[in-house]
């Protein structure tokens, strides 16, 4: 079955992106397919590769990104919602002209059609949020 | 892309406090130009997204009433709003900004299983 | 439809609206949503009434975060995550009441 999962909140705030972290990892661990993780809102924050928790803490970030790796996982960031919160990959930076990037390995930014598109194309569409 | 499907947005929280309200109106404007079967439900402090009579200025932030008018511009005309939300807070149907089908609880409910993808906001 | 409900049932009205508005199905409590699935919750009798028309779920791994894990309402099944994921499967369709 073809699972797509959003994302509403942050890290290390809210559960949500822990529980979407967990669930997203037993969906592939089941051997059912993710179409898609979208970050949306606040969500987009889980995307920023200049996190660093402390050494005792689960860093949230790096684990979507290794989990993106292993699975071949599409994690898309809301531009507009990056945008506003400071998200930047390459093309973003040129075309705004920030002097910086910071999106994490295995996150791509893209529009809010590929939410939808997560929720034509997938089987069952779950939203983690406050 | 040729699918249909019955997508449902669930409003309930109320507008301006929290983004939620607005990004729920950018995806349901998304969702009917990928024309989708697409309807919104209101209830619980949701049904505040719809008062009339938004005046944004004194917070300095851009109020989006107007885009609840425009959603019949995209085809979308299924506003469902929840009675018993409304009776709670002192709001009847003529307090909307745009016209809206006020139905019970259980009709909501009976919307909502008819439907492929429900979102939440 | 599965309804996954992760608030508190003494702080936010998901668990409430969900009862008075859903027409059946199952539901799944989450994160803070679990303690609407403990003993001697202020909601505990209207979640026991409401047992014929909703299966109740709730998360395993959030009920023992919280200590609550040997205090769960009777007639509530608890899940794993895989758990979780098969609810989601197994129904047509889910909303998270945020």
């Amino acid at each position: 079955m073809k699972f797509s999962i959003q994302v509403n909140e942050g890290p290390y705030t809210h559960q949500a992106s822990d529980s979407a972290y967990q669930f997203t990892k037993a969906v592939l661990e089941k051997g059912h397919e993710v179409f898609r993780v979208f970050f949306y809102h606040d969500g987009v924050n889980n995307a920023t590769r200049l996190t660093t928790p402390p050494q005792d803490d689960r860093n949230i970030v790096t684990r979507w990104s290794k989990l993106s790796e292993q699975y071949n996982l599409d994690m898309v960031v809301c531009v507009a919602a990056a945008q506003r919160r400071g998200i930047v990959d390459d093309g973003e930076a040129k075309r705004n002209g920030k002097d910086a990037t910071n999106l994490a390995p295995g996150f791509r930014i893209s529009g809010l059609g590929q939410l939808v598109e997560a929720g034509i194309q997938s089987d069952r569409l779950v939203t983690f949020g406050d | 892309m040729s699918d249909i499907k019955k997508f449902m947005f669930v409003n309930r929280k109320a507008p301006y406090g929290t983004i939620y309200a607005l990004e729920s109106l950018e995806v349901v404007l998304i969702a009917a130009a990928f024309e989708q079967d697409v309807s919104m439900a209101f209830l619980d402090d949701g049904v505040y997204q719809l008062k009339k009579g938004h005046a944004t200025k004194g917070i300095e932030v851009k109020g989006f009433e107007k885009t609840y008018g425009a959603l019949e511009d995209y085809d979308v005309t299924k506003l469902y709003v929840d009675q018993e939300s409304l009776d709670a807070r002192g709001l009847t149907a003529d307090d909307m900004c745009v016209p809206v089908e006020v139905m019970s609880r259980a009709e909501l409910g009976k919307k909502m299983d008819e439907q492929d993808v429900v979102l939440s906001f | 439809m599965l309804h996954i409900i992760n608030k508190s049932p003494l702080d936010r009205n998901s668990l409430e609206t969900v009862l008075t508005t859903a027409t059946g199905g199952s539901i799944l409590l989450i994160e803070d949503g679990v303690y609407g699935a403990t003993k001697g919750n202020a909601c505990e009798g209207k979640l026991k009434a409401a047992m014929g028309k909703f299966k109740v779920y709730a998360l395993q791994g959030d009920l023992e975060a919280r200590g609550f894990a040997d205090r769960v309402t009777d007639g509530v099944t608890t899940v794993d995550y895989a758990g979780f994921v098969d609810l989601v499967a197994d129904s047509k369709t889910n909303q998270s009441w945020l």
